[in-house]
């Protein structure tokens, strides 16, 4: 027997025995109404049995819709006992939500193409949200719309590679530096009809630079290449210089909160600390292996991260350089690039391994990893001003353009969409411990080689473990010390 | 690699000059470059295989000046010029040379003016026989130097630690930081947007704000503002009070029109409407008097009034209700009735007489008026007739209690609104108590109908304290008859419940089917009887006393009580049996319509069956052919068996033990492993926690809407399209105040 029956037309039909009784039901009760209203006088029908049928009415303001627009309402019960099973309910939605983000996580929104070099740099218009600019390897200066996806402006700014580009801090002009040992500061406009395309500035060096940045809210900006310099925009000679017996630095970065901060990364596998305002440096961590970049995070004064050759990126608390606060390891080749996320709590690296991957700044392993066929050795990454999407620029001349959160829909959500959405990014967090949840959400397709490096670096790693564990099981107690893995990278901190 | 390097700090080095020198003395400094101390060394070894004499020659000088110690300036073959120049292109003389404290001594003596102080002092010093301490290395000295710095950029860069720490423990955090609240502004503020900067201006500032005394002058000053609010509070209260009043008296006018309208008498509408008519009888004289305008206005519309009756027919014979009378009229004596009165209405209406106005009032008296011959409470609820419908059963006793309730509200209003309202207190009012009171009256005493039968002395009590008593024994009487009615309900079905007690404590397995047989045979001999003693007859203690009894095993009738459906008749009223029979209850439906399966058997059959299966099952352990002969067809020992036998120690109770209508399955199923978290999650200190995290629902089934939007509220917000900037330092001021002040200041402070 369905207990449904009568709501369902087609049951009805095919269940004769439920159809039968309703109607003999209704049948009845009608007769017996009948039976009182038309033959009142009747003595075989007591006068006691007549019946007024009292009609329950309801309100139509309760239930009727002002306008068509409006949502149904639907008048709830929230008493427990008339919806069961929450938990399991709640689960099965959750894993729903979860299949759902992985089916809709479609993270490429665009490729430029226009560079006829790999990319070598870029740098986000601090004032325009769809302006990008990328230097190339041949030293080609290029303006992108992102909105439109087109490159607005060319301009051959160097010979040789484009080392560094960063837009300054009121965003009408940008400073380049290249392998011809020259910084130019360029405008932001494009030339007008008829004039030539000319940097407005431009200051011989000695040596190369190989990166740059500029300060927060002043006119000063950072160059590294044999020493750190810190040049004022006014003068043609930097106002201070810091060196520390090393030969080169690679990058070198203001801190966006603690503005007369910089950390670089020099060549000698040592991140220096600076303060502009001092004279000399102020401390300086070895490591294992070098460090390529660093970014330090814009929400939290004392915390950067640098993306290390060994294949792994250390976040550091400036304060206490000896030890980093996390590991975060995944890439399977060196990592080139870093940048943190605008609100401070997630980062996106670029690595050797034609990989992009997203990492909680706390976070150990990566929580997202983007990839595509023709993507080689992504050499820089910038994740942009309004959290949304993640720019990359690789080996193959082209800038991808990636959402930051793969399953996002993008653009104005309705109000209910939203919440829908909050809901069910909740229901995840919620279950996402479960183990069936878990394999769905972590679930990602990568390339064979990464694939398969991943599964040899785990067997290497596992081998090592194995050894040292032998070799301190065969020494004298206490010979062979216990070394966590945030320990073992750093060599020393010099001060 | 080395050595290219090695060649480019040696050419630092001559380059620079001396300074270099003093490293030598120190080569085991660990944290600087090793690289510089064996580069004067390296320098010696001249390269030959220059070709140009002149080039050659120029390194040979230089070689010799260095080898000889005196240090000329020289210059290396690229240079640029912003480094060895001043940028102002003066240059000392002698800028090279080092000056000695014996030339400074030998100008001394040389110039006049000097005192004799001062000489005698300097004498002193060149006659004293101590050397000074050596200065710290370079190195050594530009280390502290680096130590110091970095203490304080830390101590600086850790006041961000409250703002951190607090971000990260923060609900929800909205980017960008800073953001300006949408919306119109008002223009108070736009004009705020000076700022004071100069120290006048911010002592006056400053000054102004403590007195409280306006900055841009607004009309009125923040006391006066004050004071306004505070006259205002009074005049509020009072208002407030008034429209208490006014809403008070409204409300009881109108429950007081409710309770009218709601009254069914005749008789009460007959004396109401006679009351109103011979009113406005009064009044229209009145009017005469006074206003004959007005009457005349009045007049016309009565005149109107009868136009239109007379057009529309309404009270003729002509309509439905008039038309179905007509047939009945022939047998009924109360539609014959009807039809008569509804003709005079006609008449009188139709006559050019002055009338009474209110013409819907007597129509719908007309309509009912065949209801006079049956009494009002054939549509109250019938009380203790139908167990089986659960909106019959009970509702009497709070029908009562709202009664009493509602009586006493309009009492209660009556008494407060009686100053104003003694005017309009009129016999009305007298009669419709009365016809209340009559009401409870006879609700009273239909309830007490079937009780009466089994208590005849306090019958004799009640008829004579009649409306005094009422209220309190009818609920009193309604509760009994609840208890009689689910006695009832469990009088048919406590053998079989014992029956199942007995089968359950038997230690030997009957079979089910078996057993289920006589169930039904022992619930059919029951059956017939039940009716015999309708619940009225029954003695109410009695049934308490075994509902207690039965206590401890009442859920199992939950299960039990639905195999098996027993008609309860409905006891004294009922007159036909015809009657009875159309009327199937909805327990027989549904009886009828799950004939088939016999859910709740093959339940319990499975329950058995799952218990056995957790029973342990003893141990043979029996080794036949050992000790004693063995072979085909050859049995071990009865005694043997007996003493091999293991016995397993009995499990623990099962929960379900006492849930008839539950199997709780305390095996581990390993299809629902796989969806179970099998470890405790990072985050989470005891298992509790996280299954209280898991336990709580989210979603809008279970939780109203607001506490929805709580609890999902995302954990990072960013407005679309706008630019994040970094944390500035305002941040930390504005933190610095919250956590001091804990009430943000108007002014702005710098940073």
């Amino acid at each position: 027997m369905q207990p449904g029956g009568p709501g369902i037309p087609q049951c009805n039909a095919r269940s004769p025995t439920l159809f039968t009784i309703n109607t003999w039901l209704v049948c009845s009760l009608l007769a017996n109404i009948f039976v009182a209203i038309i033959f009142p006088f009747c003595k075989r029908v007591p006068l006691r049995y007549q019946m007024k049928v009292k009609v329950i009415a309801r309100n139509p303001d309760d239930y009727v819709r002002e306008t068509k627009l409006d949502i149904q309402r639907v008048p709830r019960n929230y008493d427990p006992s008339l919806h069961p099973f929450e938990v399991s309910r709640e689960y099965t939605r959750a894993l729903n939500a979860t299949k759902l983000e992985r089916v809709f996580a479609k993270p490429f929104v665009a490729s430029l193409d226009g560079h006829r070099d790999g990319v070598n740099c870029m740098a986000k218009h601090a004032k325009s949200l769809s302006t990008l600019l990328s230097g190339s390897c041949d030293g080609e200066v290029k303006v992108w719309n992102l909105s439109k996806h087109e490159c607005v402006r060319t301009l051959q700014a160097h010979e040789g590679f484009v080392r560094g580009m960063v837009v300054r801090y009121c965003g009408t002009s940008f400073f380049t530096v290249g392998d011809d040992k020259t910084i130019k500061q360029w405008k932001m406009e494009s030339p007008g009809y008829g004039e030539e395309e000319e940097p407005i500035n431009t200051i011989l060096g000695k040596t190369v630079y190989t990166g740059l940045d500029h300060h927060q809210n002043d006119p000063v900006f950072a160059t590294c290449g044999q020493q750190v310099d810190i040049w004022d925009e006014q003068r043609s000679s930097p106002i201070r210089s810091f060196t520390w017996g090393v030969d080169s630095f690679s990058s070198v970065h203001f801190n966006p909160v603690e503005t007369e901060l910089l950390a670089s990364c020099a060549s000698d596998r040592s991140i220096v600390l600076y303060d502009m305002r001092e004279s000399t440096p102020l401390k300086k961590v070895i490591m294992t292996m070098r460090s390529n970049t660093l970014s330090w995070n814009p929400m939290e004064a004392y915390y950067f991260t640098c993306a290390n050759e060994d294949y792994n990126l250390y976040t550091y608390d400036m304060r206490y350089l000896a030890k980093p606060i996390t590991v975060h390891m995944d890439h399977v080749s060196a990592v080139l690039d870093v940048d943190y996320a605008p609100t401070g709590k997630e980062f996106v690296s670029a690595s050797f391994d034609k990989t992009i991957r997203i990492f909680a700044k706390d976070g150990g392993h990566s929580r997202e990893v983007y990839h595509t066929k023709r993507m080689q050795h992504v050499i820089c990454i910038k994740w942009s001003a309004d959290n949304k999407y993640i720019l990359s620029g690789s080996d193959e001349m082209n800038i991808r353009l990636w959402k930051a959160n793969a399953a996002e829909k993008l653009g104005v959500l309705a109000p209910r969409e939203r919440e829908a959405a909050n809901y069910s990014q909740k229901l995840k967090e919620k279950f996402q411990h479960h183990p069936q949840i878990r394999r769905i959400a972590r679930h990602r397709h990568l390339p064979k080689t990464i694939y398969h490096q991943t599964k040899e670096l785990r067997v290497m790693k596992e081998a090592r473990r194995r050894k040292e564990r032998n070799v301190r099981k065969h020494s004298k107690p206490g010979s062979v010390p216990v070394v966590s893995e945030k320990e073992k990278h750093v060599v020393t901190v010099v001060k | 690699m080395a050595k290219v390097s090695k060649k480019k700090a040696s050419k630092k080095k001559t380059r620079s000059g001396g300074a270099e020198q003093s490293n030598e003395g120190h080569p085991d400094v660990i944290y600087d470059d090793e690289k510089e101390e064996d580069a004067t060394d390296d320098d010696v070894t001249v390269e030959d295989e220059d070709g140009y004499d002149e080039r050659k020659r120029q390194k040979l000088l230089e070689a010799i000046g260095t080898l000889s110690g005196k240090r000329k300036k020289t210059l290396g073959e690229r240079s640029e010029a912003a480094v060895h120049m001043s940028e102002f292109t003066v240059n000392a003389e002698g800028e090279g040379d080092k000056v000695d404290l014996s030339d400074l001594i030998g100008s001394m003596k040389t110039t006049p003016g000097l005192s004799g102080k001062s000489k005698k002092r300097l004498k002193n010093l060149e006659q004293s026989r101590k050397t000074i301490e050596c200065p710290l290395s370079k190195q050594e000295s530009e280390r502290i130097r680096r130590d110091l710095a970095f203490q304080k950029v830390s101590k600086e860069v850790s006041h961000w630690k409250s703002v951190i720490r607090q971000n990260e423990r923060a609900e929800q955090l909205v980017f960008p930081l800073n953001q300006e609240h949408s919306g119109p502004k008002p223009i108070e503020r736009v004009v705020m947007d000076w700022k004071a900067q100069t120290p006048l201006e911010q002592e006056v500032f400053t000054l102004l704000s403590a007195n409280k005394q306006p900055i841009n002058d607004p009309i009125l000053t923040p006391t006066e503002e004050a004071s306004m609010k505070a006259m205002s509070l009074e005049e509020a209260k009072v208002r407030r009070a008034e429209l208490q009043k006014a809403r008070a008296l409204q409300s009881y006018y109108e429950a007081k029109a409710r309770r009218q309208r709601k009254i069914k008498s005749k008789k009460y509408h007959k004396v109401l409407n006679k009351a109103k008519s011979k009113d406005f009888q009064k009044q229209f004289d009145e009017m005469v008097k006074r206003d004959p305008a007005a009457a005349l206005e009045e007049l016309n519309k009565m005149e109107m009034a009868r136009m239109q009756e007379r057009m529309s027919l309404k009270h003729q014979n002509s309509s439905k209700w008039a038309r179905s009378k007509a047939i009945m009229a022939k047998y009924d004596e109360g539609a014959r009735k009807a039809i008569q009165q509804q003709l005079e209405v006609n008449k009188d209406l139709t006559q050019k007489l002055v009338t009474s106005l209110n013409k819907e009032e007597e129509e719908t008296m007309e309509e009912e008026g065949n209801a006079d011959v049956v009494p009002d409470f054939v549509n109250d609820a019938e009380q203790g007739l139908d167990f089986s419908n659960p909106w019959m059963t009970g509702k009497l006793s709070q029908d009562c209690v709202e009664k009493e309730t509602s009586n006493a509200v309009t009492i209660r209003a009556e008494e407060n609104v009686a100053e104003e309202e003694e005017v309009e207190e009129t016999e009305e009012e007298v009669l419709l108590r009365e016809f209340d009171n009559r009401r409870k009256r006879r609700q009273a005493q239909e309830a007490d109908a079937p009780v009466m039968l089994m208590e005849e002395e306090e019958e004799e009590e009640e008829n004579k304290d009649a409306s005094d008593k009422e209220e309190e024994e009818l609920s009193e009487f309604t509760s009994l008859f609840k208890g009689l009615a689910e006695g009832c309900g469990e009088a048919d079905t406590a053998a079989e419940l014992e029956k199942e007690l007995k089968i359950r404590c038997q230690e030997d397995e009957e079979l089910l089917t078996q057993g289920k047989e006589a169930e039904e045979e022992e619930a059919t001999d029951k059956g017939p009887v039940v009716p015999q003693h309708p619940p009225a007859t029954e003695n109410t203690q009695k049934t308490g006393k075994s509902r207690k009894r039965r206590k401890g095993i009442e859920l199992k009738q939950v299960l039990t009580k639905g195999a098996q459906v027993l008609q309860v008749p409905f006891a004294p009223t009922i007159e036909d049996a015809e009657d009875s029979e159309e009327k199937l209850d909805q327990r027989g439906l549904i009886k009828e319509a799950f004939a088939g399966d016999d859910i709740i058997s093959d339940f319990l059959k499975e329950k058995r069956k799952q218990e056995d299966a957790g029973k342990p099952k003893a141990v043979d352990l029996t080794l036949p052919g050992w000790g004693e002969w063995g072979g085909g067809g050859l049995q071990p020992s009865c005694r043997k068996r007996r003493k091999f036998r293991r016995k397993m120690t009995p499990p623990t109770p099962r929960k379900d033990q006492h849930l008839p209508g539950v199997i709780i399955s305390e095996k581990r199923s390993s299809s629902i492993r796989l969806h179970q978290v099998n470890a405790l999650p990072f985050p989470f200190e005891s298992p509790s926690v996280f299954e209280n995290t898991i336990r709580s629902a989210l979603g809008r089934t279970w939780n109203t809407e607001r506490t929805v939007k709580k609890v999902t509220k995302p954990k990072v917000v960013t407005k679309l399209g706008a630019i994040i900037e970094p944390m500035t330092r305002e941040e930390l001021v504005k933190d610095k105040n919250g956590a001091s002040a804990g009430t943000s200041s108007s002014v702005k402070r710098k940073p």
